[in-house]
């Protein structure tokens, strides 16, 4: 449940990352902003390039690279998390904030056993001794479902299997008990049963403790389960932004279409062709002038390609697109991607 | 070649759908496990495949789906002979292809291509593309340099890019372009079945519908039978006209691709089915999901009988007592079960 | 894990059988010479070859030959010299062991720490004008040949600035065994220890830099970030210890390459009457007696170091490990 009165958990303010290069200037993160209350689930959606692990990684300070360059603002609790000290950011990283990734089989350290990672993280962050800590590891291990706690917690993480590697990964997320949960692809690498299982787990953790979590996925179906709200990123922008129901039923932008029609789906009869999106994403370094997405837009305008759409709020209720195109021709537009058989026919 | 128009939905242009061109019989892969001081003797075997029998009908595209470990993947690679396969038989275009040497598999090769998964990892990246295209051509000495040189380009094209780059080498190509490397290569020697094994699942989802498509056009255009090898089930109920579904080495259910979804017979695929997650908020709410318990369980050691019924809802006593047969129920939907679903009535053959 | 530490063994004893039949052939067997003129020495008397003929067996079978051959090897322990008149071989290497140890772990001790001190500072550097300087330094102890920085040190410590308080406390080149009076020994050491370390000083410290730098990319150590650990304990805890393993693996076996004589150049420069001096002499020398019996306890030492570091591999490597 969330509390729109309470708030804001984190207030992410036109955070812009650009990374320096001997072929110019990449800009990985061009301005995204976005508020998290307690209980809420934010859904990043984009694909390779878009900038949503690097927003996030930025979010966390975890980008060390001397070539980036930062803007913007990242509230967290009052504070601007991207003025504060490494040192300062360590106190919050994994304490308040904590991150899991993609693949679990990479993201654990192969020498170390299981426990002792869990471990490491709690007395990091707060004076108890080992054993009180390792009695926490085992119960942490019980609460993300992994059999026999007890006798796996001494195991080393190839002894895991991909699902209850990832679960080790939770449980290591939420063993100080943050109150931002930052998900980055953790079920992409993961079997479509196992998967459910995790997102099981995710949901339980929004509704049982309340916890405010981020999933970055390219996955809409992902999206549609356990998402509050989205925001479809494209090459570096936010294109759209809303309440999940609003992306679903009433996508704005040309590229959600895109991405909507290019899905192949359980719940809707076979299309005769995928209507994929032509063309490639464009190079970060060599941005086009306007709209990112205008060169594979089949709806594009001379406009496009001069003006930078702005992030604007067109249909009400706090739906942010950025698109040019008049509002009121979206929704036949909108079809002719989505749904081309049925435009024909009607 | 007859032409089956079939309502809404699937396909409305003509299925060629003809002999069985691949067949499969009782193909059981197992890799050993050896253990011992001195002499290491076998003291386990992964059942990678565990008696596996379906047929590919020539023209159509049968999709074969499962979750890791599943033995899809190596099950693919048993059917061009990349493995030994440990038992069974396998006909191509009526041959008995099972114990050919090298030399007599030769020529039955260029009819069999395989398509790989990882774009980044399948296309040598010392080699120039044109070399990767063409060296299939020379292998099989289809021709002199310059009209093997042709031949690329008009490969390069067929599949969507530019003959120009010819000279180009892998890292030069996108991850989508380099997957239509990877077709190109396989549809050289004109083969008549192409066995997919993930050819998307590496790619963004915008990519993986051109590459969805192009595979599809191709299809038309020059013939080809699919077995198409895949984790993702929206993805291959888009591609297929039938879908074996395999489980712990073995297949449990197959059926034509729609009625897979709708009326799903082996309880496997029933969880399977209400694991994909469905890109509607609202009908992903009022799903009734079926959760499954626990990992998949070793192939070393695979539950006895039915191999999936430790996890199974239904599950009851025969279950792991009598393994189930693979049973016709009509309109061409085989599943192995004691408990299916969604049929009433009794089975039409029994399938041995 | 027991099963593979026997199994391992096994494979060492037979590698070593192998090797000493391969020692015993070519030594023995190269077609053309005649090994009991070569076994003489200088102006051997035809009585001498006549005794040689007869202790080794020259006119009875192969095998047998072996078998003469290894018994005086190890069992009756008396091969002789004939060069060196009657010295015993055996008893030679045992003596000269000692000293090539007392370098060679000196020298390890010196270079481990100097490279991990090199690598880290390296790594950590990076981006600043250190990283490559570091690096250049490096590979300087890597290019400079043992034998010349050797003889340097030998003209710096032994005459031009032996007067100077820097170095008088060198001894003349030799050695005195840490029984009879440690603080000689030591003395007699220092210079060699550093001479020899500076080569792998550079070679390590490169190693572990770049295996470093490596792993800065991994996944795990993103992760160790994400949990808050300091830069500190994310860089010894997590990055070193992964980057140690090829760092010991590579240890090992040039530990014991070196101690099976492979520190030959450096004990010659400084007079340390080691087994790798020993073989120089014997080398030179043409003393084949002492060069079989060096190469066979050179062999050994190597095929140790290498069963030993598959052995602690497993141990530092959980993945590896046979379940």
């Amino acid at each position: 449940m969330t509390d729109s009165d309470q708030p804001p958990l984190l207030e992410v303010n036109n955070l812009r990352v650009s990374f320096r290069t001997e072929d110019g200037l990449v800009r990985a993160v061009d301005g995204i902003s976005f508020t998290l209350r307690k209980g809420e689930v934010l859904g990043i959606v984009g694909e390779s390039g878009s900038g949503k692990s690097v927003s996030m990684m930025s979010v966390m300070r975890l980008i060390i690279d001397p070539n980036a360059v930062f803007e913007g603002e990242v509230i967290y609790k009052g504070r601007d998390l991207m003025k504060l000290s490494q040192d300062e950011m360590r106190d919050i990283r994994g304490k308040e904030i904590a991150m899991i990734f993609q693949d679990p089989m990479t993201s654990l350290n192969p020498v170390y056993r299981v426990g002792w990672q869990i471990a490491e993280q709690i007395r990091n962050h707060e004076d108890v001794s080992k054993r009180e800590a390792g009695s926490r590891a085992i119960e942490l291990l019980r609460a993300v479902g992994i059999p026999k706690p007890e006798l796996r917690v001494n195991d080393y993480p190839h002894q895991f299997s991909g699902g209850m590697r990832q679960r080790v990964m939770i449980a290591m997320g939420l063993s100080c008990n943050p109150d931002l949960l930052i998900a980055d692809e953790p079920t992409t690498a993961l079997d479509v049963t196992i998967q459910a299982q995790i997102l099981e787990l995710i949901r339980r953790l929004k509704s049982e403790f309340g916890s405010a979590i981020v999933m970055i996925t390219h996955d809409l179906g992902v999206v549609a389960d356990i998402a509050d709200r989205v925001v479809v990123m494209y090459s570096g922008r936010v294109v759209e932004q809303s309440e999940k129901r609003e992306i679903f039923y009433n996508p704005q932008h040309p590229y959600t279409w895109g991405l909507l029609g290019s899905i192949a789906r359980l719940d809707r009869p076979k299309p005769p062709r995928l209507t994929a999106i032509p063309g490639t994403p464009p190079s970060l370094i060599d941005l086009p002038t306007g709209c990112n997405f205008a060169p594979r837009c089949r709806f594009r305008f001379d406009q496009c390609g001069i003006e930078d759409p702005p992030l604007v709020d067109k249909v009400g209720d706090g739906h942010l697109d950025a698109c040019l195109l008049p509002v009121d021709g979206r929704a036949s537009q909108r079809e002719a991607v989505i749904n081309p058989g049925m435009a024909e026919s009607a | 070649m007859s032409d089956l128009v079939v309502e809404d939905g699937t396909r409305t242009q003509p299925v060629a759908v003809g002999s069985p061109l691949l067949v499969a019989r009782d193909v059981k892969k197992y890799f050993p496990i050896k253990q011992g001081i001195i002499f290491q003797r076998e003291v386990a075997r992964v059942h990678a495949v565990d008696g596996v029998s379906f047929e590919v009908l020539e023209g159509e595209t049968l999709g074969l789906v499962g979750e890791s470990g599943c033995g899809k993947s190596t099950l693919g690679r048993c059917l061009l002979r990349l493995y030994e396969i440990t038992d069974g038989t396998i006909e191509f275009a009526g041959t008995d292809i099972t114990r050919l040497s090298r030399r007599q598999l030769r020529p039955l090769r260029r009819q069999m291509q395989m398509v790989f998964q990882d774009p980044y990892a399948s296309l040598n990246p010392r080699k120039r593309v044109g070399q990767i295209i063409g060296d299939p051509l020379k292998i099989h000495n289809m021709g002199n340099r310059g009209s093997i040189k042709s031949q690329v380009q008009e490969l390069l094209s067929l599949v969507g890019l530019n003959p120009e780059h010819y000279n180009r080498y892998p890292h030069e190509f996108s991850g989508g372009q380099r997957q239509r490397i990877g077709v190109a290569r396989a549809l050289a020697l004109h083969p008549r079945l192409i066995i997919a094994d993930e050819p998307v699942s590496a790619l963004d989802v915008s990519i993986q519908a051109q590459v969805v498509n192009l595979l599809d056009d191709l299809q038309d255009e020059l013939q080809l039978t699919y077995l198409f090898i895949a984790h993702d089930l929206s993805v291959v109920r888009h591609v297929s006209d039938r879908i074996a579904v395999m489980y712990l080495g073995k297949i449990v259910e197959v059926s034509p691709a729609e009625d897979l979804y709708s009326r799903p017979v082996h309880p496997y695929t029933e969880a399977l089915l209400s694991a994909v997650p469905i890109p509607d908020p609202d009908a992903s709410a009022h799903r009734e999901r079926i959760v499954l318990e626990g990992d998949v369980p070793s192939p070393v050691a695979p539950p006895s009988c039915c191999r999936f019924h430790p996890r199974c809802r239904y599950a009851t006593e025969i279950c792991s007592a009598e393994e189930p047969p693979l049973v016709a129920y009509g309109t061409g939907h085989i599943a192995a079960c004691h408990h299916p679903l969604n049929v009433e009535e009794t089975p039409a053959a029994v399938f041995s | 894990m027991l099963a593979f530490i026997v199994r391992r063994t096994l494979w060492m004893l037979m590698v070593m059988f192998a090797i000493s039949l391969l020692v015993f052939l070519i030594f023995f067997h190269t077609p053309g010479i005649d090994p009991a003129r070569q076994m003489a020495g200088r102006n051997p008397t035809p009585q001498t070859i006549a005794a040689i003929k007869q202790e080794f067996g020259l006119n009875k079978p192969l095998p047998e030959q072996y078998v003469l051959m290894m018994n005086h090897l190890f069992i009756s322990r008396d091969l002789v010299s004939y060069t060196n008149r009657g010295l015993k071989v055996l008893p030679q290497i045992e003596a000269a062991a000692p000293v090539t140890f007392s370098l060679v772990l000196g020298a390890a001790v010196l270079w481990i720490f100097g490279s991990i001190i090199i690598g880290v500072s390296a790594a950590v550097l990076r981006g600043t004008i250190w990283d490559p300087l570091l690096m250049v330094v490096a590979l300087i102890g890597i290019s400079a040949p043992v034998f010349w920085v050797g003889e340097v040190a030998n003209m710096l410590t032994q005459s031009k600035f032996h007067s100077s308080p820097l170095f008088s406390w060198v001894p003349p080149l030799g050695y005195t065994s840490f029984s009879s009076d440690p603080a000689m020994w030591a003395k007699h050491l220092i210079i060699p220890w550093i001479t020899l370390a500076i080569l792998y000083i550079g070679f390590y410290g490169r190693v572990l830099r770049s295996s470093l730098i490596e792993s800065q990319s991994e996944d795990y150590i993103r992760t160790a970030r994400a949990k808050g650990l300091s830069e500190r304990r994310v860089l010894f805890r997590h990055s070193l210890r992964t980057s140690m393993i090829t760092f010991i693996s590579l240890f090992g076996l040039d530990f014991g390459a070196l101690v099976g004589g492979g520190a030959l150049l450096t004990e010659v420069v400084f007079g340390l009457p080691g087994v790798g001096y020993l073989t120089y002499n014997s080398l030179s020398n043409l003393d084949l007696p002492v060069i079989m019996g060096t190469v066979v306890y050179g062999a050994f030492f190597i095929v140790l170091a290498n069963a030993l570091v598959d052995v602690g591999y497993a141990f530092l490597d959980p993945r590896i490990r046979p379940t």
